[in-house]
């Protein structure tokens, strides 16, 4: 089993190793523009819109190009990745999601993301690293630990489904996280006999993960028999990507799926069945 | 800033009264702080949502009506605000940081 160290670094594990060959940091955030006004020095960005997602369709950008990306951005299958962000680091745990889903070896979690370096007042830098260009390979992307509509369908009732989101989302008050304009098409509410537990729970003010005793007594206290499949969905899949990483990095379950379509997609698809109310 | 909003964001461009907003400013001995992570609770005390202030200080969430709770963590200090929101008004609060 992995242990806590090989998949988060805190931050004086980082500060340490800014300078290390063979160690890259990766900034992901929501607001991308987050970079250019500081960030961890040597580190490079990557814009989950801009360079994850397909510009036409739904979907990720495929393994060549992810291939492209990474090479562009110096990075190679050897390296260790750490990835770090705002927003709790929820889009750098999509981030880390991605990568394994591309199958890299060695990526980690920043443990607090960008605000715990910031409330630490450690170094930013609006210098852009220069890295000398790769030939990343990447592999055939894994659907083990993604899930798509028709199989978190199939485990209403028979799977664990974990909705990350907000208590106000999962009732139907909210469409998207507070800090977003609230104007959208899709129903509001979740997926029958998911159970709310809000991706925030396992984290501690300062963004960093809670213990894995914190942890397995959340969700066990909660009612999620661990060990069995489970399914975690957001509104987009980035928090619940977060959650992900703490159930299937963090405690080791074997069978855990991020449902990246998660809410925007689920709660605009006809006829499928939608609960409201706590 | 020149040209900053006294107190809170304008909001041009928002449809108000489609919306519940809650926004201000965080402020330590009367200067607006920026890069302050405003997180919003509800009434049960879970986290809804996070933004950071500024470069004037100022935030902003689109929330729903009923009681909120504003807390900001920053290098400089603390700070804690308790709000209710009604739908279609905004919802102004300053947040004084405490070391």
């Amino acid at each position: 089993m992995m242990s806590r160290t090989d998949v988060l670094v805190d931050t004086d594990w980082a500060a340490n190793h800014l300078e290390t060959p063979g160690v890259v940091f990766v900034e992901v955030d929501e607001d991308v523009s987050a970079y250019d006004t500081g960030h961890i020095p040597g580190a490079v960005r990557v814009d989950w819109r801009e360079d994850l997602q397909d510009p036409v369709r739904r979907d990720f950008v495929d393994q060549a190009g992810l291939e492209q990306l990474l090479s562009e951005k110096g990075i190679t299958g050897d390296d260790t990745v750490v990835l770090y962000g705002g927003n709790n680091n929820w889009f750098a745990a999509y981030a880390y999601w991605y990568f394994k889903v591309y199958g890299h070896d060695d990526v980690r979690l920043l443990d607090g993301g960008r605000k715990k370096w910031e409330l630490e007042s450690r170094p930013l830098t609006t210098d852009v690293p220069a890295r000398p260009r790769t030939d990343y390979r990447a592999k055939p992307a894994r659907t083990d630990i993604r899930a798509f509509r028709d199989e978190v369908i199939a485990a209403i009732g028979e799977q664990n489904l974990i909705d990350v989101r907000s208590p106000d989302e999962f009732s139907g008050k909210l469409l998207a996280p507070a800090h977003l304009p609230q104007e959208q098409s899709q129903r509001a509410g979740h997926i029958p006999t998911a159970r709310n537990i809000p991706w925030s729970k396992a984290a501690n003010d300062d963004g960093t993960f809670k213990s894995d005793d914190e942890l397995t007594a959340l969700y066990e206290g909660a009612g999620v028999e661990l060990g069995k499949d489970t399914i975690a969905y957001c509104r987009i899949g980035e928090r619940s990507a977060h959650t992900w990483f703490v159930l299937h990095e963090l405690l080791g379950q074997p069978n855990v799926k991020n449902y990246d379509g998660s809410w925007t997609e689920y709660g605009s698809l006809v006829g499928v069945p939608v609960e409201k109310g706590a | 800033m020149c040209g900053a909003t006294v107190g809170g964001l304008s909001t041009e461009g928002i449809d108000v009264a489609k919306e519940t907003v809650i926004q201000g400013s965080v402020t330590k001995g009367g200067t607006p702080v920026s890069g302050g992570y405003v997180r919003l609770l509800d009434a049960g005390g879970d986290f809804t949502a996070e933004v950071v202030s500024s470069a004037t200080g100022q935030f902003r969430f689109f929330a729903a009506p009923g009681q909120w709770t504003l807390r900001v963590l920053s290098p400089g200090g603390r700070g804690e605000s308790t709000v209710t929101a009604v739908d279609g008004q905004v919802t102004e609060t300053d947040i004084a940081l405490t070391s």
